[in-house]
């Protein structure tokens, strides 16, 4: 891990293991679906639900300041705690969760490497008992809206060509042949992407047992899309967890400066009337 | 409580790849199955043995798939 661009923001399971129950660190477990974490989970990590803790539950958006500030302060999370994110679904929703927390200017906060499916495949230890930390104080900043993209950022960008767009849903999302991952709902009108997108699924970044691939690998897999770090990057998915992921590996193992996660993603431009959409699979590169 | 028995598997569900993971947490077998590409979440099942809760993640699984349909392009 050391190899990246910010290696701070990763921890191995190891590491973990060894100083979850340490006093200046809170241990998260990130899910869309808390049985997961009702199952067992790392001991002494309390739970978050993506849907209804991390999101605002009436409009569509990240929480309002005040609103993490009390989610924090009620996990025992205050500004100087180390936080240690991991969840399923290879840390999407974790993912999403530090890019909320690095909006509002927490400093101390880094992933599990290899989430929740690493944990257990390696046999470690679970515990299904839900701790009550103590209440703390929170005092958020920001938000930083220089790491999210709005529509109409989007669409600036677009006309400009001014942005790599990274699209990070599977090749069959991408293409328009399905309008939501095998199983799951559809939320848009329309399939394809943002014309001019690249399409590097958000899996393609990380090995078979979830941990992320070599810095070398990452550059040449992004690097091979033309996303270089050249250009400011706009990563999107469908609902902005996968590309929160993304996000993170382009800013944190890559340390490219300049990388915005769109949350508004597909389940926004796919229902806009009049946007651009492109079909197919992605064409072949070109300077 | 520790992790047993930890493993894997990929099978097709009605044309689409499914990934299964499977594992025992004390007396309980639990079994988690993902739609491949892009990986999500489909089924959370447990049983008292490994397939018991792998058949129940497989039922969900081909419901949810069943209703997903392709668009030709």
């Amino acid at each position: 891990m050391a190899e990246y661009a910010h290696p701070e923001a990763l921890v191995s399971t190891d590491w973990v293991a060894r100083h979850a129950q340490d006093s200046n660190v809170r241990v998260v477990e990130v899910d869309v679906d808390t049985n997961a974490y009702k199952e067992g989970h790392v001991p002494g990590a309390i739970g978050w639900n993506w849907t209804t803790q991390l999101s605002d539950t009436v409009r569509r958006d990240i929480l309002n300041k005040h609103q993490i500030e009390k989610l924090l302060s009620d996990s025992g999370i205050s500004n100087d705690t180390t936080v240690i994110l991991y969840g399923d679904n290879n840390n999407w929703f974790a993912a999403w969760a530090f890019w909320e927390m690095k909006m509002y200017g927490h400093k101390d906060v880094r992933m599990m490497n290899g989430g929740r499916k690493k944990w257990l495949s390696e046999g470690r230890e679970v515990s299904t008992d839900v701790p009550q930390p103590a209440a703390a104080t929170y005092h958020a900043t920001g938000p930083d809206n220089s790491l999210r993209a709005f529509l109409d950022q989007v669409q600036a960008a677009l006309s400009a060509r001014s942005h790599h767009m990274v699209d990070v849903r599977s090749p069959q999302e991408f293409s328009g042949e399905i309008l939501a991952p095998p199983g799951l709902p559809e939320t848009c009108q329309r399939g394809g992407h943002v014309p001019h997108a690249r399409n590097v699924p958000w899996g393609k970044a990380v090995n078979e047992d979830g941990t992320f691939k070599s810095l070398d690998d990452l550059k040449a897999l992004y690097g091979g899309e033309g996303v270089d770090g050249s250009k400011p990057v706009i990563a999107y998915c469908r609902i902005g967890e996968r590309s929160s992921h993304t996000w993170f590996v382009l800013k944190y193992l890559l340390g490219y400066d300049r990388v915005v996660n769109y949350d508004g993603s597909w389940t926004e431009w796919g229902n806009l009337v009049g946007a651009p959409v492109e079909r197919g699979a992605s064409a072949a590169k070109t300077a | 409580m520790k992790v047993e028995d930890f493993a894997e598997r990929q099978l097709e569900i009605d044309g689409w790849p499914v990934h299964l993971i499977s594992y025992r947490i004390g007396e309980l077998f639990h079994c988690k199955a993902d739609n491949v590409s892009p990986g999500a979440g489909l089924a959370r099942t447990t049983g008292a043995t490994r397939e018991e809760a792998e058949q129940k993640a497989i039922a969900r699984a081909k419901e949810l798939l069943g209703r997903t349909r392709r668009v030709e392009i």
